[in-house]
């Protein structure tokens, strides 16, 4: 295969990736979308054999290779729980960070067989490309296992603040940037490591002050630093589907960074210094009145919304972490059957990563068209009877829309204090991820339902069978 | 009265959002007769420009190509979004492929290998995982 047929090929397999991402525009088009994707893979993985073409030992090398990689993934993808694809992704991008590491050093150590030259004369481009794309690889990496720790629960969530931690950060930022040159002109190996090593260090110290609160943007941020590894090592590999790849990959994490700070009214900057969120401490609005709380049964709950004639539910992380979700549907049902319009409303920044809620609700069945967007729903509580908030906490904080004092003062919120009732199934009277004092559960019309939110969703169904 | 106003503002926003996507499909096929003419221009790389160059180019339109599809992905699909970025970003197997199948060095295979493992695991494990929860997203019945 000549190198022209190669790289028209390799086009063709990035358009297929564009088309991937064009189909998740509608639910119904993106099975199809998906599929191009893998069309796409295959291609590309098809033709770089074939325009290898390598020896008998090297094939079965690859075999093996594909085969171990390939049954672990697919296991891991037919086991994981939906509940867990947060901490899944973190991985994922973990992975893709070590595996661009692991490509630069093989170019590093056999740069003939990526035809960028001999060792010792790599040319100058290829290796400033090489030490961009492993330093991002190396970034990446350590930063989504610490996202992976802190998601999974191996690791707490509260942020970890060294001191001086952005003099640190911005020492090693000057130190990796002396590297990188310095690499370049003598494409000495054990500079090449001193990257890595550096890159490394450094992804750990960019996530540890971030906490919990904030890791929608984290996740979205180590995707697009995978993108843009994957394009520095395209451009040393002069693969124009690396290339496009990783370009797309960028710009969607760093749109769907964008997304989740708006979601939150915060800056990039501020999240990306971290050590918002995991501290507890009073914040904001001392005196309102009487602090008293009105709380409610689940048979009360159960006779409000089987009277109601519109209910929309607010699920949040909490649901995610009691299993919720297919209890939930099923009082959905119940309630639907005696004649109740049902609707979920979902903030753009509910769970631990962008459009965590919409894919537990459509684990357990819900139509995706019963689910609405803050934007969409947000005029519409002012019309219901029963608002039912469940494991959501600060994106429900009336303190975000008239508490100037408030932390999260300028934070979209969805209006639940505006429905007639306000149902509020939440563990305790803690506070939420911000650490902040939710105003709502002091409203004449909040009753707070306080139980494990799987159990309080349940023993509402069994009332709404009496 | 109040419901008056909200119909006109709602009216307002409709015109809005039609004119924004008028002003994307605009865009969108500038991009793509952009995308065309970098590529045939990449035809004559032997004309001296460095081939560097014309990668860039294909990059920068790339990042302008991402930047409107995945605006144009609903709310919704962001979580299987992320898994499917994950999985196409896995292309980088090309260079483990390399590696491992050429480089006379046994410490290059060993690296490759490992890579080629690693791209693994997010080819299969990513676009599986999406096309599982895709499965999931389904419409009102009846």
């Amino acid at each position: 295969m000549s190198e022209s047929t190669a790289a028209f090929l390799y086009l063709v397999s990035g358009v297929l990736f564009i088309l991937a991402l064009r189909g998740l525009s509608h639910p119904t088009t993106s099975r199809q979308g998906n599929m191009m994707g893998m069309v796409g893979m295959a291609i590309a993985i098809l033709t770089t054999l074939f325009l290898a073409g390598p020896s008998f030992g090297g094939f079965a090398l690859i075999v093996v290779g594909i085969a171990i990689g390939g049954t672990a993934g697919a296991i891991i993808a037919r086991r994981i729980a939906m509940t867990a694809m947060p901490q899944l992704v973190a991985a994922f991008h973990s992975l893709v960070g070590l595996a661009a590491v692991m490509v630069a050093a093989a170019a590093l150590y056999a740069p003939e067989s990526m035809g960028i030259g001999a060792i010792g004369a790599i040319h100058g481009q290829a290796l400033v490309e090489m030490s961009i794309g492993v330093a991002i690889g190396a970034i990446t990496f350590t930063g989504s296992v610490i996202a992976f720790l802190k998601l999974d629960g191996r690791m707490s969530g509260k942020p970890i603040m060294l001191p001086q931690r952005h003099a640190i950060n911005i020492a090693l930022g000057v130190l990796l940037v002396v590297l990188v040159v310095w690499f370049a002109a003598t494409e000495s190996h054990a500079l090449f490591w001193l990257v890595v090593l550096v890159s490394l260090a450094l992804g750990v110290l960019l996530i540890i002050p971030i906490g919990g609160a904030d890791m929608p943007v984290v996740v979205s941020m180590l995707n697009s630093y995978s993108g843009w590894a994957a394009a520095g090592i395209g451009f040393t590999l002069q693969n124009l589907a690396l290339i496009i790849t990783g370009a797309l990959v960028g710009s969607s994490g760093a749109i769907l960074s964008y997304i989740m700070c708006k979601g939150m009214n915060r800056s990039f900057i501020s999240v990306i210094l971290g050590g918002f969120g995991g501290e507890s401490g009073p914040a904001g609005g001392e005196d309102m009145g009487d602090r008293t709380i009105k709380q409610g049964s689940a048979e009360d709950a159960a006779y409000l919304m089987a009277n109601a004639s519109k209910v929309i539910i607010v699920p949040g992380y909490g649901m995610a972490v009691a299993q919720a979700q297919h209890a939930l549907r099923e009082m959905a049902d119940k309630l639907k059957e005696e004649g109740v319009e049902v609707k979920y409303a979902i903030h753009p920044v509910a769970g631990r990563m962008p459009g965590h809620m919409n894919v537990l609700l459509a684990e357990a069945n819900v139509p995706y068209d019963d689910v609405f967007e803050l934007e969409d729903i947000n005029s519409e509580f002012s019309q219901s009877d029963v608002a039912f908030v469940i494991g959501a906490n600060d994106v429900t904080n009336p303190a975000a829309r008239d508490d100037k004092t408030s932390p999260i003062y300028g934070m979209p919120i969805l209006n639940v204090d505006q429905a007639q009732t306000c149902l509020f199934v939440k563990r305790s009277l803690g506070s939420g991820y911000a650490g902040i004092d939710n105003t709502l559960f002091y409203k004449d019309n909040t009753m707070m339902l306080l139980a494990d939110a799987k159990k309080m969703v349940e023993d509402i169904v069994k009332a709404l069978d009496r | 009265m109040a419901s008056d106003t909200a119909r006109d503002t709602l009216q307002r926003l409709n015109e809005a959002g039609a004119a924004i996507r008028d002003a994307r499909t605009g865009v969108e096929r500038m991009i793509g007769e952009g995308v065309g003419d970098a590529t045939a221009a990449a035809g004559h790389a032997a004309t001296g420009v460095d081939p560097f160059v014309f990668h860039f180019a294909i990059f920068i339109l790339a990042i302008f190509v991402g930047y409107y599809v995945v605006w144009s992905v609903t709310p919704a699909l962001h979580t299987p979004l992320m898994s499917v970025t994950n999985a196409i970003s896995s292309v980088i197997v090309v260079g483990a492929l390399l590696a491992v199948g050429l480089s006379a060095s046994g410490l290059a295979t060993g690296f490759g290998f490992v890579a080629l493992i690693l791209a693994s695991v997010n080819i299969f494990g990513g676009f599986l995982v999406t096309q599982r929860m895709l499965g999931m997203y389904k419409k009102k019945s009846k």
